[in-house]
């Protein structure tokens, strides 16, 4: 008897005991437990929100609702992250470098995002990465095209699903020279920040470590957002070099265009512009027939018709009534990534650690949305992808814009071997690239 | 030789469009003492307004050479709309507040507008580049210039010239610079000084919206137009002389002729030579190239 009491008493005790448990437990946790909640940053104002943020934000989008209604084609067809639904934070990248520490501390540590994807900006990533390894916070840095992030640091949560800057140029050197192999001076046209100037080296030791007569007759940087380049286009008119090139994109890269062709710039000089292809569906006629042109990769009008790619290209044309640029396609992919590491490293009911999402990145090869990805560089943090150039064409019968001629290079032929830094690898000669 | 002759046509373009931006803002601190930071937002008003007309009436195919017009009116619809807006709706109940307290408020409007655009235009950029080419070009020796270009060289003239000749020549323009130099007194000789404000507060505004208007053919408009025009122009009236119409002409000469120098001649100094400028301006010339030190009445 007294056996029995005790035991029943224990058995209240216990209860009681459970009871104020579950009622203490904060009730965000149980449905935090049911979803994965990442963040999504991209610049949403200033003079780049049109043109690649905004972009950028509809490509995560899609993307996320796509894989919650588990509508995106074979093999990615099953619904959700490991089971569980994605919602997105969105945050926006135009407020600072400062701010953004502060912004992604509050993803992490108020909003509690399992994951945070995007970034475009040089100074935003390389601000935000030191923090991400701080808080243990798994970062897929989805643009952000400065080479600088592993080649410089060893970070342990920081993935980049997108191939860094190095490649732009050494693909338009290869093309310019296949094509133009008489090049006797060159000349660029930048912006005066991180991403203008590697674009220019990139570019400029590619070509002249392919031939090393070519000359590099003019070095112009100019204001981010600047919009009149006057004396620019005339300081070109004077020196008269064969070829152009500038990685200029948006707002400023629409603005040199028109001022350019109203001053018959083109019509003497070579333009290889290695970010433009996405402003093409603005410009239509007022970008002129033969510049050599990238989309920062084999993106938009250069993806491959794989069932991915015609998905990715036709809802995002269907819903947003204009063709996707390379930010939309690098921001699906970081969310892709996402959802294809955190199947493979989720075993049955809890959600993996960061460290487990992360392994399953490493060394990941997968087909993306026009492209295959492969994350080879720095340890399985940094992806790859083959790049691609073409002819801008404007095809009046049909008033579409389109590229002609275009090449495709393998990954291995334009992207530094894994361990070895850009710059270095162009000076040396391009050792270990892989071109057939 | 070519060289020099680029620098100077270079540098006299970019000064004829410096001065169409920021004479409005000089104008408004002279007689009024407010820096206008929501000038910005005038000339990114003036620049979505001309280029949403301009669009549509080269898409409705009417007569090319209208849309020059088009400039122009919608440099004045936004100036005298916004202007009367922001000159009776907030301007008018901060008269005699300190500088600062103005200042604030108007880079909260500047904010504010600058959410207002993206709520009418949206984040897509909106091209109308139809007029910039429109003009052809016009080759001087080694020059081959545009002739949209040497446009805004004659229209920077006729501003200059208008202005002066409204402030030396006419009643309304002496009325004015006796308000400029001593409010009290003038308002003692029983001129209007509120009236006077409006009227230059609504010309400040039209002249920011047509700097904005006379830029959008040669841009792709898009958010934060106005930001980095705000600088500039910021930086050619502290050169020149807060207040000072002449000071803005020189000191827009100064700018353009520096910056066309420094990408010709020594192009990594672009971005820098602006700011050299005008540091070097403010420690030899603290008040600007034709600013005089203000008394404080006590």
């Amino acid at each position: 008897m007294r056996t029995a009491t005790s035991t029943l008493g224990l058995l209240a005790m216990a209860i009681g005991v459970a009871a104020l448990f579950l009622i203490g437990l904060p009730a965000p946790v149980a449905s935090q437990a049911e979803k994965y909640r990442v963040g999504v940053v991209t610049l949403l104002a200033g003079p780049f929100a049109a043109s690649i943020g905004v972009p950028a934000k509809n490509g995560a989008e899609m993307v996320a609702e796509a894989i919650n209604n588990g509508t995106l084609p074979a093999p990615y067809a099953t619904k959700g992250v490991a089971g569980r639904s994605l919602e997105l934070v969105v945050v926006d990248e135009s407020t600072g470098t400062a701010k953004q520490v502060t912004e992604f501390r509050g993803l992490a540590e108020r909003r509690e995002v399992d994951a945070v994807v995007g970034y475009l900006v040089a100074g935003s990533c390389l601000a935000v990465a030191p923090v991400a390894d701080e808080l243990k916070m798994l970062t897929l840095l989805s643009t952000c095209s400065t080479p600088r992030i592993f080649e410089e640091n060893d970070f342990k949560y920081v993935y980049r699903t997108s191939a860094h800057l190095t490649p732009d140029g050494v693909t338009a050197a290869r093309y310019l020279l296949k094509r133009m192999p008489n090049v006797k001076t060159i000349a660029g046209l930048n912006w005066n920040m991180a991403y203008g100037q590697d674009a220019w080296r990139d570019f400029r030791l590619s070509v002249q470590t392919l031939k090393p007569d070519v000359e590099a007759i003019n070095e112009q940087f100019t204001t981010f957002g600047g919009g009149q380049y006057g004396a620019e286009i005339s300081a070109l008119l004077t020196k008269k070099p064969t070829v152009l090139h500038t990685a200029f994109a948006g707002g400023d890269f629409e603005a040199f265009v028109v001022q350019m062709t109203a001053r018959g710039l083109h019509q003497n000089i070579q333009m290889v512009m290695t970010a433009g292809a996405g402003s093409m569906y603005r410009l239509l006629d007022k970008l002129p027939d033969g510049v050599f042109i990238e989309d920062r990769g084999p993106y938009s009008v250069f993806a491959r018709p794989t069932a991915l790619g015609n998905w990715f290209r036709t809802t995002y044309e269907q819903r947003y009534g204009i063709t996707p640029p390379y930010t939309a396609y690098h921001m699906g992919q970081a969310v892709l990534a996402f959802k294809i590491a955190a199947d493979k490293a989720s075993k049955g009911g809890a959600k993996p650690a960061p460290e487990e999402i992360g392994r399953a990145l490493e060394q990941l090869k997968f087909d993306a949305f026009g492209t295959t990805v492969h994350m080879s560089r720095s340890r399985g943090h940094q992806a790859v992808t083959e790049s691609a150039i073409g002819v801008y064409k404007f095809d009046k019968a049909k008033s579409v814009p389109t590229v002609v001629d275009v090449t495709y290079y393998p990954a291995d032929c334009v992207n530094p071997p894994d361990g070895t830094k850009g710059e270095a690898w162009i000076k040396g000669g391009f050792k270990g690239a892989r071109c057939d | 030789m070519a060289t020099l002759a680029f620098i100077v046509a270079d540098g006299v373009i970019y000064a004829s469009w410096l001065f169409i931006v920021a004479v409005g803002m000089t104008l408004v601190y002279g007689v009024m003492r407010i820096l206008n930071v929501a000038h910005g937002s005038l000339y990114a008003l003036g620049a979505y307004t001309a280029a949403t007309m301009v669009g549509a009436w080269f898409q409705r195919g009417y007569a090319p050479l209208g849309s020059f017009v088009l400039l122009l009116v919608a440099a004045l619809v936004v100036g005298l709309v916004m202007g009367l807006i922001l000159e009776l709706g907030l301007l008018r109940f901060l008269h005699g507040r300190d500088e600062v307290v103005v200042v604030l408020a108007t880079y909260a409007t500047f904010l504010i507008l600058e959410d207002v655009i993206q709520l009418i235009w949206g984040v897509e950029a909106r091209p109308a580049p139809q007029p910039y080419s429109l003009l052809g070009t016009t080759t001087v020796g080694p020059l081959l210039l545009n002739n949209y270009d040497l446009a805004l060289i004659a229209l920077a003239l006729l501003v200059g010239g208008v202005g002066w000749w409204a402030l030396t020549r006419t009643i309304a323009g002496k009325l004015l610079l006796a308000v400029i130099f001593d409010r009290e007194m003038a308002e003692a000789c029983g001129i209007n000084v509120r009236r006077v404000f409006l009227v230059t507060f609504l010309i400040g505004s039209v002249l920011g919206a047509l700097g904005g208007a006379s830029t959008a053919p040669m841009i792709s408009v898009s958010r934060g137009l106005g930001v980095d025009v705000i600088v500039l122009a910021f930086a050619v009236v502290v050169i020149g002389g807060l207040g000072s119409i002449p000071g803005a002409l020189l000191g827009a000469a100064v700018i353009g002729l520096s910056r066309a120098a420094a990408v010709h001649l020594l192009p990594q100094a672009e971005v820098f030579a602006i700011y050299l400028i005008m540091t070097l301006v403010l420690i030899i010339r603290p008040y600007g190239l034709l600013g005089h030190e203000r008394l404080r009445k006590v």
